[in-house]
């Protein structure tokens, strides 16, 4: 029922937590090929949406469309082998294991060998490391993180976590990638850094994204659309300069 | 002071890359593989004892150093190996067949308590595991008719395609092979996507829920593979005590287990078998310190386990990454002199996590 350039449709959907509603009625799509950003007062229920869409909760309510397909009945471990991936608010990294191993782990949907190869470290499976650690080090070199490749996540700044996370989404060679607020907790540099990978995600890996993001700078640099959320709807889209301008969004943030 | 140039990552991937590693393990080997003729019966016993438990202890960290699970009941599991391997065993399984078929009713039984046990962690899940052990303990008193109940089990000598290995080298060697292979699979294992997906579990369960880890049954199968390999020791433990009774498998056992992986460092297989061999070696220190300690003091019961909890409280508190930390440091030391930055391993302040947000 979607148009074919439409990549993920929400259909009314909504969230209840208890007698909470995080979400209501919520519709919106997302094009192929497009920067949407996604901004809204706390609370709005941004981070809600994505976890909708990742299935780490159960709608309430409304469908889920993904390429036209309806996702949202799926196991939530399905989502990755749709090409959707996503990085976490609070930074959710493999802590103790290492950045190549957390960017190896992006690549858990393409397989890792039957276990018996890997039991074993037959040739085959040697070839399919190979073939992994590849992959993982022309998004190593993408982003700049070679000198941190060994280091284990625990000992890196802030701002490295942030790009090591967002490393980890494009190992999986996703379609749609989420980023849920990637620039909070960085500094300028590291926020002008972002907004390009983020443009050369899009123009050159062919990536769909999202991204949540309260810096509007950000926003205004790279992003092709703006859907602002309060309340568990949307509000106003457009380009960022008339969902800046529209007083329903300037009552929103002013209200909170 | 030495760097890495590599040209491929096959080269990478080695394990002993540096000729010192090499040598340094070539010569463990040879040492482990000379000693029958050196030590004497009495203390081939003994090692064979210390490779039992590394294996053990190897069991053990896979579920709570990979993925995090923790487990009070792993002597459940090396009785479980040990009744299995010993009944198959007097209904005259062959010694090859009947010790991994111990290590499988094992692993079973280790799913079927990873399954309840993947709905609760932390202290609950220690509860699950201590009450499975206690069962299995009880089980092991009353089941006279395959276990022997509380009178005991012998067990028949172990033979290999009709070679006794009863004497004390043929059975040293016999653990030294199953301690290698074990070690070796599993090495291979946690440096495979099988163990990144245990340490993602483990680290973050909705990081490894979005990259499409299926989280409950990468749980479950930890549960299994740690039970089989504890169940395989419990099978080599059943000829090292000869004749089974509950008590060898009790919470005692339990907790020397975990003593082990976490004195020697939780997500290390180095530090399974370094914390089993410090520990496997407490008794005995323990014994020389009595020999020094003033008669009042020597005399009191429960010295031993005052002395382990000892050390458990000191590595807590000043080496939470282990006999294995310990040893990083100590090779970088070395190898960077002198370079070595104090630092080089403190943690950066961890970040607040939010529930909500998962
Ligand atoms: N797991 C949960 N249980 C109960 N309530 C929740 C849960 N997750 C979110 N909520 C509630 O849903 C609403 C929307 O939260 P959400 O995290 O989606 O907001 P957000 O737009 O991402 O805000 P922020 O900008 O602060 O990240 C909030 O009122 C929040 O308290
Ligand atoms: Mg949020």
């Amino acid at each position: 029922m979607s148009a074919p350039s439409e990549l993920l449709v929400l259909d009314r959907v909504s969230l209840h937590f208890g007698g909470l509603a995080a979400i209501t009625d919520l519709s919106l799509s997302v094009r192929e090929g497009e920067i949407l950003a996604v901004i809204g007062p706390n609370g709005a229920g941004k981070t809600s949406m994505l976890n909708l869409v990742t299935r780490v909760f159960d709608p309430s309510g409304g469908r889920i469309l993904f390429r036209g397909r309806d996702i949202s009945r799926l196991p939530r471990a399905a989502i990755a082998s749709l090409g959707i991936a996503r990085t976490f608010q609070n930074i959710e990294l493999f802590e103790a294991a290492s950045v190549l191993d957390n960017l190896l782990l992006g690549r858990h949907r393409f397989g890792a060998g039957a276990w018996w190869q890997q039991l074993l470290r037959t040739p085959g499976l040697v070839a399919i490391e190979e073939a992994h650690r590849a992959r993982v080090e022309e998004v190593i070199e993408f982003l700049d993180l070679s000198p941190w490749r060994r280091a284990s996540v625990a000992t890196l700044p802030y701002g490295v976590r942030k790009v090591v996370e967002l490393g980890r989404a494009l190992c999986a060679e996703p379609a749609l990638l989420f980023l849920d607020e990637p620039a909070s907790g960085l500094n300028p540099e590291e926020t002008r850094d972002l907004g390009f990978w983020i443009e050369d995600i899009r123009s050159e890996l062919g990536i769909t994204v999202v991204m949540i993001e309260h810096d509007m700078g950000l926003v205004g640099a790279v992003a092709d659309r703006v859907i602002c959320m309060a309340q568990g709807r949307v509000l106003a889209q457009g380009s960022a300069a008339e969902v800046q301008a529209d007083p329903e969004v300037v009552a929103a943030y002013l209200g909170t | 002071m030495r760097f890495d140039y590599l040209t491929s990552y096959r080269q990478d991937f080695a394990l002993l890359r540096h000729p010192a590693d090499r040598a340094a393990y070539g010569m463990l080997a040879a040492a482990l593989l000379a000693a029958p003729m050196v030590v004497s019966a009495y203390g081939l016993g003994e090692l064979s004892y210390v490779l039992i438990l590394c294996i053990a202890a190897m069991g053990l960290m896979v579920l709570t150093g990979f993925t995090g699970q923790v487990s009070l009941g792993h002597a459940s599991f090396v009785a479980i190996g040990a009744y299995g391997h010993a009944y198959a065993l007097s209904q005259g399984v062959p010694f090859i067949l009947s010790l991994p078929l111990a290590a499988g009713l094992a692993a079973l039984a280790g799913l079927a308590v990873g399954v309840p046990a993947i709905r609760v962690s932390g202290l609950y899940l220690a509860m699950v595991t201590l009450a499975f052990a206690i069962v299995v303990e009880q089980l092991a008193g009353m089941w006279r008719a395959v276990t022997g109940g509380y009178m005991g089990l012998a067990v028949p000598p172990p033979e290999l395609f009709g070679l006794p290995l009863g004497g004390a080298t043929g059975f040293y060697y016999a653990c030294l092979a199953v301690t290698a292979m074990v070690l070796i699979g599993l090495v291979n294992l946690m440096r495979s996507g099988i163990g990144r997906a245990f340490r993602g579990v483990r680290d973050s369960e909705a990081a490894a829920h979005a990259l499409g880890i299926r989280v409950r049954a990468v749980r479950i199968a930890a549960f299994g593979l740690s039970a089989g390999i504890t169940g395989l020791a419990g099978g080599l433990m059943a000829h090292h005590l000869g004749y089974l009774t509950p008590d060898a498998f009790s919470l005692v056992l339990s907790l020397d287990l975990v003593l082990m992986v976490v004195i020697g460092g939780l997500g290390s297989l180095r530090g399974a078998i370094l914390g089993a061999v410090l520990i496997s070696m407490l008794p005995n220190a323990v014994a020389a310190l009595k020999a020094i300690l003033p008669d009042s003091l020597a005399r009191q019961s429960g010295l031993e386990l005052f002395v382990s909890g000892l050390i458990l409280v000191l590595f807590v508190l000043f080496e939470p990454q282990g006999l294995n930390g310990r040893w990083l440091k100590l090779r970088l030391l070395v190898e960077t002199f002198p370079l070595y930055r104090r630092d080089t391993f403190r943690r950066q302040k961890s970040y607040m996590r939010s529930e909500r947000n998962r």
